[in-house]
């Protein structure tokens, strides 16, 4: 128990770090991205203090004391009020987000899942039958893979299916001559829209889940009671499922979050390229916009989901794995 | 003679999870820890007779040479700018031409300094950091340990673009020595969480042990009985977080957060994208950089295969 109660305060501790880093990295910063946007503003004609004050109300330029503007921060984080944004004007930042979240979350979520299982199961079995042709082949072209940039990857990805042989098409989530509604034809488009975006975070997000499973199992395959199933003259399948997979497998979930971080940097930077419209598409547009309320809460909506996603895997492997949830290690 | 494991079950764990993060990099971290490696063959022979490794170095070699003399073995002047725009590659052009009319290769060359320049020295940093979070929390455990570890996971879990974007973006001025600092403000975490595990079993050996007692000051301790037998570790992180910098400076460029008006790989990709060199057919001007990230951090991950053996017998080719 004491387990499961250390890990749902280690979430809040990490939440209120990423919302904290958030509110003082721009005021660490030399300027004023707001002041900027008023200098912006001031070049098309001279601004009146009334409409200075106008404007500083619109952008939400902070006032009070450090200590006031963090208390109103946190309020208006707990209200999901995040502003209104400069580059969707005058949409607000928390409407831009939800429209972009689920796009994310289905295409990252589910890809990096079913990844996360292919490579896996292919690491158990590069491990089990090491130095072969598999294996030796695989740790090779797949260290290769999982150092391609995400984005570059999806660049040449449009280039030969998307241009050349034009079987899926090259930007977008969806049929643009479609309204978003949920029928046959709308689903159909997206799907067939997040055929490549998806090709991308598997191929460069599998190399990692089998390159890591592999040297764990080869770890675990040198233990004593690995050895001793031999001895006992199990089946081969019985000790690399049950005996040794299983118990390489803890660890690995155990770490799913740095996975995790990575494949959603990744794919973020993915989404820009195929203008695939979704969270990191909003981030590219945020920055290259000096959008900083949305880029603000583009970055914790981002972090909390990695984070709740790491909670889930650190629960999971306390489920899965008695030694941690009895405190016998840490 | 051969050290037993700590039998310390934290440390363990811990090492088990660095190992299993650090795997495709670099390998487990409980391997029994030799300290008196006379006997073995050196450490540069054991990484060369590994296959992957050896192709690594080669690899890495070619592109530290581009770096050195590229400028002067490209084929024109980078700022060279008459040529005809966008064209695709060609003999006189084996890239073709950008957007802006200059040579793709000359630009390609030039580019391999930026590249290498940003990983070596974000990864030269970052190791650093994590060299001294990792001891000093390893080495001194405690309340100490307690307060930095939990930095640590807390940093680890953060994912790391994001935080580079949301940094990057507020730093008024871009350029290479903004791009060095914000990847190693984010990116210690990693080394420093398995060195420290490596600290902790090693500052836990009887050898170790008998040179507290024998009265050794703690600096001497760490800088000639430890650091030497951990060195593949340190190395492995530092090629680790080298491969990391790379990406991450390419996808910052790539975003626009890099200085755009230098020419490195990252603003190559930069600049094609935006001027849709894919649709024009001008594919060389993007893969062709894109391939020497590829290839230049896949290189470092092979070149750790090989440090793997160095400190993990069982990951060996025989």
């Amino acid at each position: 128990m004491r387990y499961f109660v250390r890990k749902t305060g280690f979430l809040i501790l990490t939440v209120w770090v990423a919302v904290t880093l958030n509110f003082v990295i721009p005021r660490l910063m030399p300027g004023n991205p707001a002041q900027a946007m008023m200098a912006k503003f001031a070049q098309q004609g001279p601004i009146s203090p009334a409409q200075e004050k106008a404007l500083a109300l619109m952008l939400g330029l902070p006032t009070g004391s450090l200590w006031s503007q963090y208390w109103n921060y946190l309020w208006d984080l707990v209200h999901g009020n995040f502003g209104i944004s400069y580059s969707y004007f005058p949409q607000s930042v928390s409407s831009v987000i939800l429209n972009a979240l689920p796009w994310t979350l289905i295409l990252v979520g589910l890809i990096t899942i079913l990844q996360f299982v292919v490579g896996t199961l292919l690491g158990v079995y590069a491990a089990w039958n090491r130095g072969k042709k598999f294996d030796s082949t695989a740790t090779v072209l797949l260290s290769f893979t999982s150092a391609f940039p995400y984005f570059w990857l999806a660049l040449a990805l449009i280039y030969v299916f998307g241009f050349i042989l034009k079987w899926f098409p090259i930007s977008g989530g969806y049929n643009g001559a479609l309204a978003p509604a949920f029928n046959g034809q709308f689903i159909g488009s997206a799907l067939y829209h997040s055929v490549l975006p998806a090709i991308t975070i598997f191929i460069t997000g599998v190399g990692g889940s089998l390159l890591g499973m592999r040297n764990n199992m080869i770890n675990t395959l040198g233990e004593d009671y690995i050895l001793l199933a031999r001895a006992e003259g199990l089946k081969n399948r019985t000790i690399a499922i049950r005996y040794a997979a299983r118990n390489a497998l803890l660890p690995i979930v155990a770490n799913f979050a740095m996975s995790l971080g990575l494949v959603v940097g990744g794919s973020l930077l993915m989404e820009t390229v195929f203008a695939y419209p979704g969270m990191g598409y909003l981030l590219e547009t945020a920055v290259s916009n000096q959008d900083y309320p949305l880029l603000q809460a583009l970055f914790l909506c981002i972090t909390i989901s990695v984070l709740l996603a790491n909670f889930a895997a650190d629960i999971v492997s306390g489920i899965l794995d008695p030694r941690l949830r009895k405190g016998a290690v840490r | 003679m051969t050290v037993e494991r700590t039998q310390d079950p934290s440390s363990y764990v811990e090492q088990q999870q660095a190992a299993t993060v650090l795997a495709p990099v670099y390998g487990q971290s409980d391997a029994p820890i030799d300290p008196f490696p006379t006997k073995e063959p050196n450490a540069f022979q054991v990484v060369w007779s590994n296959k992957k490794a050896r192709i690594g170095i080669i690899i890495l070699a070619v592109f530290v040479l581009m770096a050195i003399v590229g400028p002067w073995i490209a084929p024109y002047s980078l700022t060279d700018t008459h040529f005809p725009p966008g064209k695709g590659p060609s003999l006189a052009h084996w890239l073709g031409t950008t957007q802006s009319g200059q040579d793709v290769l000359t630009q390609l060359l030039n580019g391999a300094r930026v590249s290498i320049f940003v990983g070596f020295v974000s990864g030269a940093i970052v190791i650093c950091v994590a060299l001294v979070v990792g001891f000093v929390a390893g080495y001194f455990g405690g309340w100490v340990d307690d307060v930095l570890s939990l930095l640590m996971n807390v940093m680890l879990v953060l994912p790391g673009l994001p935080l580079m974007i949301l940094i990057a973006a507020y730093i008024p001025h871009h350029g290479i020595g903004e791009i060095i600092l914000v990847m190693s403000i984010t990116g210690w975490a990693f080394g420093g969480r398995t060195l420290r595990a490596q600290m902790l079993t090693l500052s836990r050996q009887d050898y170790v042990v008998s040179a507290k007692f024998a009265g050794e000051s703690s600096l001497w301790i760490i800088f000639r009985e430890i650091l030497p037998n951990m060195l593949s570790y340190i190395i492995a992180n530092f090629f680790g977080a080298v491969t990391g910098a790379i990406l991450a400076e390419a996808g910052l460029e790539f975003l626009g957060l890099g200085n755009p008006s230098i020419t490195s790989w990252g603003t190559m990709i930069y600049w094609a994208q935006n001027g849709d060199a894919l649709l024009d057919g001008q594919w060389a001007w993007i893969i062709a950089p894109g391939l020497c990230i590829a290839l230049l951090a896949a290189s470092l991950t092979l070149i750790n295969f090989g440090i793997d053996a160095v400190a993990n017998p069982r990951l060996q080719e025989d």
